[in-house]
């Protein structure tokens, strides 16, 4: 049977119902699925009302754990931080995740350049008037020599792992080599902690502020997320892109994007976003043009749930072809 | 015959056209075929309830702004609304799209109301993302943070920044809903047009001389059980 033929046929048999029909009220259906969803909607918000966990700061974090905080800010100090090495769209230090020759992030540029040391470190530091050490000691910095820099945020970093944490909220560097950091690194946790630096990394070009991708950025680079999600079966891992805080209903329609970064090599890829986004489009389109795709759609011939369906539709046949017999 | 200059306007066109692919006993039928008769067809009509009731929920959070609902109890009982209707369009919509699956639901000429039904629930997934990450609290900060890389993968990333609230904002409250509302009308209105698809013919003699290519005499009756259709014969694909 030709295309053509298999068309016609289609159409004669499908396209318009030959049979019988029985009154409906599609108004009052509607009306009534509504009203029972309303209800449905209430009846669920009463009995489980939904998630709110309080947002973190860089304030709370900074309070919570300052170590971390202090060693995340040495770290975008010397831009070896997660979104100092990340690449486009924050900055240049990397070509983002590719697929063979294909460098979508790269192709299309800095769209939001991120500079780290500036913008989380040094331009929130030059915002702090009346501490003339502070002015000195980064203006010490940004005058050494890059290599010079390189190595007393190096020193720092391995310095901080040996730190102790004072009751205050404090953070002391033990040992020496570290130049103007300490006095830097202790001036920003104060300014943290004070509430300073949540507003000072939201300042742009005007008054109203909506973005934070730099707020954003900086609290990723340190452990505060992190911890709450993982407390809150929230990462990757652990299948978090579906799930939400507590025990609630998250985006579970997206369980089979989130599949793919439990398995190999997906879950080991350093390319693992573009390799599952280029799959799921794949798919989506496929689901889309399903009714095209010879085996897709033949499925439900050779798998017959149809039956079960129109049962009611086919037992009437059957009486029909036994009241004519 | 003689054309008026009514018949020949814009406004006379559409209306022609659109009443001959609509005519009111299709747009608003009192009577369906005899073959609907299971739970599976509700599907269609509650995930559209359930729609009503996420923008009727989400238009009443838009009203009193975004923060509305993180420090009163009216606005946190909305919000609750807005999730868990949100969670039943997704139920609903899915068990939909699965149920006319294995109706094989495009056949007869139906392909565009497959398509429009398969891309609501595509569209419809960052309609839910955006908002998602416009909540203000710490799950909006995780998801935006976490789902940036593969924006950023993607090279989306540089025009859809899921960590500007502005922007995600204007997106979940305005957009993507209106997008959604659209492609949901075309498919409703799609349906009204072709009906629900008829159940797969058994006789597979009737149908082929309904189409006028029966290859031979004696062909089967109405009320004949064959084994069931044909292998060969396959769902249109026509649009």
């Amino acid at each position: 049977m030709t295309r053509r033929e298999r068309r016609r046929l289609d159409r004669a048999r499908y396209s318009e119902w030959h049979g019988g029909y029985r009154s409906y009220d599609i108004l009052k259906e509607a009306s009534i699925a509504l009203g029972v969803i309303v209800a449905l909607c209430v009846v669920l918000t009463i009995l489980f009302s939904s998630p709110d966990e309080k947002p973190s700061t860089i304030q709370s974090w900074s309070r919570g754990d300052p170590v971390d905080f202090v060693t995340t800010a040495t770290t975008e100090l010397d831009g070896s931080s997660t979104t100092g090495g990340y690449g486009p769209p924050y900055n240049h230090a990397a070509d983002g995740q590719h697929m063979w020759f294909i460098y979508p992030a790269k192709w299309l540029g800095v769209s939001h350049p991120v500079d780290t040391a500036q913008d989380f470190v040094l331009m929130p530091l030059r915002s702090i008037t009346g501490q003339p050490a502070l002015q000195a000691a980064v203006s010490t910095y940004e005058a050494a020599p890059a290599k010079q820099q390189t190595a007393w945020t190096s020193a720092y970093e391995k310095g901080l792992t040996k730190d102790t944490s004072g009751p205050d909220g404090s953070v002391t560097v033990p040992g020496s080599g570290y130049g103007p950091l300490p006095v830097m690194m202790n001036r920003l946790l104060d300014f943290a902690q004070a509430g300073g630096l949540d507003g000072a990394l939201l300042t742009s070009k005007q008054f109203y502020q909506t973005d934070y991708t730099k707020p954003l950025l900086f609290l990723s680079d340190g452990s505060a997320l992190a911890d709450r999600a993982q407390a809150e079966h929230l990462l990757g891992t652990q299948w978090g892109i579906m799930n939400e805080t507590g025990s609630w209903p998250g985006q579970v329609w997206l369980w089979l994007y989130t599949f793919w970064y439990q398995i190999k090599p997906f879950s080991t890829s350093p390319n693992a976003d573009l390799l599952v986004i280029t799959i799921m489009g794949v798919l989506s389109l496929a689901l889309i043009l399903i009714p095209f795709l010879p085996g897709i759609r033949d499925i439900p011939r050779w798998i017959p749930l149809y039956r079960l369906i129109w049962r009611n539709h086919y037992r009437e046949l059957r009486e029909a072809q036994s009241a004519g017999s | 015959m003689s054309v008026s200059a009514e018949d020949r306007s814009w406004t006379g066109r559409v209306r022609r056209r659109a009443v001959a692919a609509l005519p009111p006993e299709k747009l608003l039928p009192d009577k369906q075929p005899s073959y609907v008769s299971s739970w599976i067809y509700v599907l269609g009509v509650v995930s559209l309830s359930c729609l009503v009731v996420v923008i009727a929920s989400g238009t009443i959070l838009a009203l009193k702004g975004p923060e509305w609902w993180h420090f009163t109890s009216v606005g946190h009982f909305f919000n609750s609304i807005h999730l868990w209707a949100v969670e039943l369009f997704f139920f609903s919509m899915v068990v939909h799209l699965w149920g006319k699956y294995w109706m094989a639901a495009w056949r007869g000429g139906r392909a565009r109301v497959w398509i429009t039904g398969a891309v609501t629930f595509l569209v419809a997934i960052p309609c839910a993302l955006t908002g998602y990450v416009s909540q203000q609290n710490f799950d909006a900060q995780w998801i935006s943070t976490q789902a940036k890389d593969a924006m950023n993968a993607a090279g989306i990333g540089a025009f859809f920044n899921l960590m500007n609230f502005g922007q995600m904002y204007s997106y979940h409250v305005l957009l993507l809903p209106v997008l959604v509302v659209l492609i949901v009308s075309a498919h409703v209105l799609l349906v009204r047009r072709h009906g629900v698809v008829p159940p797969f013919e058994l006789d597979e003699k009737l149908a082929l001389a309904r189409a006028g290519m029966v290859p031979e005499a004696g062909g089967g009756s109405a009320a004949a059980e064959p084994e069931g259709p044909a292998p060969g014969v396959d769902g249109d694909a026509q649009p």
